[in-house]
């Protein structure tokens, strides 16, 4: 399977500039996952990659071959829309065997090609059917055989869950992550939604605003966000940013800030040391908090308790800390009782900061 | 009267006056046409004068070559009008959906010819097609090329180009339609999958069209049947028979063979003819929603 770089991408629609350079290597197998708020050039990378747009500047190599000047059925990929993009007119095999059938393929090998996709999505005993008598998820399932059927060395994903309800959601997940391992090949997906991403993903790449933000591992951008549109973009509840400013005193280094005074250890001490005079923004996920009635005040948070929302064995609190909310995630059996204020221990290997002006990681 | 019957009352009061119209201005003269159909009447009698003789109009018409004839350039006139008019304006419609500067200026040029009063559109070809001063000949003259006798001895043809260009923009706007409101990523998937140009409009857009495509032929063939104007400006029917469609034929045998009987059981006959389509349309459209149901009511069941 091919390795897909993407040199200086950049997509222009007259005057307005959408895409500003993006520079991405996907190397073999890999399972990438594209993701980021709408508007953020994510499906326009895709839809350039799969020859759907035409690119304005930069190139697309496939196995070191340029292939921006190409027509998609010259691309060798497949592909998976939101809205499944069925041929309406068509039942479902046809709509499988579409691409063999143009492909003028042997009858035997198609039907043969049919029965197999159909029985990898479980859509065996549906293909008489046409698109317009299948619930959404058999059509997402006919989208999935379709691609398959195909044989390409590249797939690619526009958000192909977001019209599915939340359980089919999950179920469809899990089913994609069992399919990827199983197929080995190329899979771009494109998604806004960040649990699709992590779960998927071999590779995140986070965009926004027409630019590459990060990428690497899911863990890696999970813990070592490079500023702070990533880290509030990933994790759920996202990630509390509290202000404050660096305070180097003989008892150590504190971030400061209204209603708080925390103080930094290790690595992270020595690093706002050398920040001492910027102003910074204090990253705390929900889940680096915890209830801790005996905790020093200077390695925790004294939080009034406004909102507790109860998901089960978790509960996320929604607590004031001076001018600025902060979300806790605890067990759901912790006694909290709301307009109480609380202290809670911060795990120190999960403080995150970052420089307030250029929201880069410190 | 309590709030009850009032409130069931209501729709047919303002559905009144409309029926009222309708049936003095449709079913009255449809309904006397119907009786004049089946008495030996001229037009100097009352109706209640004029003999009544049965089916007699009816038999005599079916044995009457003249009108066997009418009937027959009525047919041909139809068919190669709306096969004409089919291709060219899906062909349009199809070369025409993309976006290109200047196109919504281009698009409302072509279906200008639709919005001219079908007099104007006799009177000016009638004119483009004269024999030594008309736009055609005068351009064959002028590159040398013997002229050619429209009206005349091509009159059946000439009429059936002037149609083609006056109504093509009608199944080109409905196309057009038809094509942008097709759903985009599936075109986009077959590009994917590999289909080529031509590819796409064959499998995909072609027969996701064909509904409307359907309807707007049936539609156009109504009207063709019922042409008038055009012809009766352009050729008076003639030379001999060779234009004289059933509407200028039905005019005809009222006004100058003075029988109107006889024009009554002709204008029935188009009539049934165009019933027929009507009823084909609709039986089309009724099928079709019938089948959605039915796939709609399938799916609630899987759910």
């Amino acid at each position: 399977m091919p390795t897909i770089h993407l040199d200086n991408l950049i997509k222009r629609y007259g005057d307005l500039q959408v895409l500003h350079g993006v520079d991405l290597q996907m190397e073999d197998n890999e399972f990438t996952v594209l993701v980021g708020p709408s508007g953020c050039g994510k499906s326009t990378t895709l839809r350039m990659i799969a020859g759907l747009e035409d690119v304005s500047e930069g190139e697309i190599y496939v196995d070191g071959k340029p292939v921006s000047h190409l027509e998609p059925k010259d691309r060798d990929l497949a592909m998976v829309f939101q809205d499944y993009a069925l041929y309406p007119h068509m039942n479902v095999a046809q709509n499988i065997s579409f691409a063999l059938r143009l492909a003028k393929r042997p009858k035997a090998e198609i039907d043969k090609k049919v029965r197999e996709v159909a029985d990898m999505v479980g859509l065996t005993e549906f293909q008489a059917r046409k698109p317009g008598a299948l619930s959404g998820g058999q059509r997402q399932r006919v989208a999935m055989a379709r691609a398959l059927a195909k044989d390409s060395s590249m797939f690619l994903f526009d958000e192909p869950l977001s019209n599915l309800d939340a359980k089919l959601r999950g179920q469809m997940r899990a089913e994609l992550a069992l399919m990827s391992q199983r197929v080995q090949k190329n899979m771009i997906y494109v998604t806004h939604d960040q649990i699709e991403a992590m779960t998927l993903a071999d590779r995140i790449v986070v965009m926004h605003g027409g630019y590459i933000q990060q990428q690497g591992t899911p863990k890696e951008l999970f813990q070592k966000p490079v500023n702070k549109f990533v880290a509030g973009f990933l994790g759920m509840p996202p990630m509390n940013f509290l202000e404050g400013d660096i305070e180097d005193t003989g008892a150590g280094t504190f971030i400061k800030g209204d209603g708080f005074a925390l103080r930094l250890q290790g690595e992270r001490a020595a690093t706002a040391k050398a920040h001492k005079n910027k102003q910074v923004t204090l990253g705390i996920r929900p889940s680096d908090l915890n209830f801790d009635a005996d905790a020093s005040a200077e390695d925790a948070l004294s939080l009034d308790v406004m909102v507790s929302e109860y998901v089960g064995a978790q509960s996320v609190l929604l607590c004031r800390c001076g001018p600025a909310k902060v979300m806790v995630e605890v067990n759901s059996e912790t006694p909290v009782a709301l307009g109480q204020t609380l202290t809670f221990a911060v795990n120190p290997n999960g403080v995150h900061l970052f420089d307030r002006q250029t929201e880069a990681a410190l | 009267m309590n709030r009850s019957m009032a409130n069931r009352f209501t729709p047919y009061m303002f559905m009144a006056p409309a029926a009222v119209i309708m049936a003095i201005a449709l079913l009255y003269p449809l309904g006397y046409m119907v009786w004049g159909s089946f008495r030996d009447w001229n037009p100097s009698q009352t109706i209640g004068e004029a003999e009544f003789v049965g089916l007699k109009n009816y038999i005599t018409l079916w044995n009457d070559p003249n009108f066997r004839e009418s009937l027959g350039v009525t047919l041909r006139f139809a068919f190669f009008v709306v096969t004409f008019e089919m291709i060219i304006g899906v062909g349009l419609a199809l070369l025409l959906d993309r976006e290109i500067r200047g196109m919504s200026v281009l698009r409302t040029m072509f279906i200008l010819p639709m919005m001219i009063a079908p007099v104007v559109v006799g009177l000016m070809w009638r004119y483009m097609y004269h024999p030594t001063v008309g736009t055609f000949n005068r351009f064959l003259d002028s590159w040398g090329l013997p002229k050619v006798d429209w009206l005349g001895q091509y009159a059946l043809g000439s009429v059936i180009i002037a149609d083609i260009w006056q109504w093509t923009p009608f199944i080109f706007i409905l196309s057009l339609a038809a094509l942008q409101s097709l759903p985009r990523s599936a075109l986009e998937a077959a590009r994917i999958d590999g289909a080529t140009g031509w590819q796409q409009i064959i499998h995909i857009k072609l027969p996701l069209m064909m509904p409307v495509l359907i309807v707007t032929g049936l539609l156009r063939l109504i009207d063709a049947f019922k042409v008038l104007e055009v012809i009766l400006v352009m050729t008076e029917g003639g030379p001999g028979l060779s234009t004289e469609i059933l509407a200028l034929r039905i005019s005809r045998t009222a006004t100058e063979f003075r029988e109107l009987g006889v024009a009554a059981a002709m204008s029935n006959y188009l009539l049934m003819l165009l019933l027929l389509l009507t009823v084909a349309m609709f039986a089309f459209t009724r099928w079709q929603e019938s089948r959605a149901a039915r796939i709609r009511a399938a799916v609630e069941e899987d759910a």
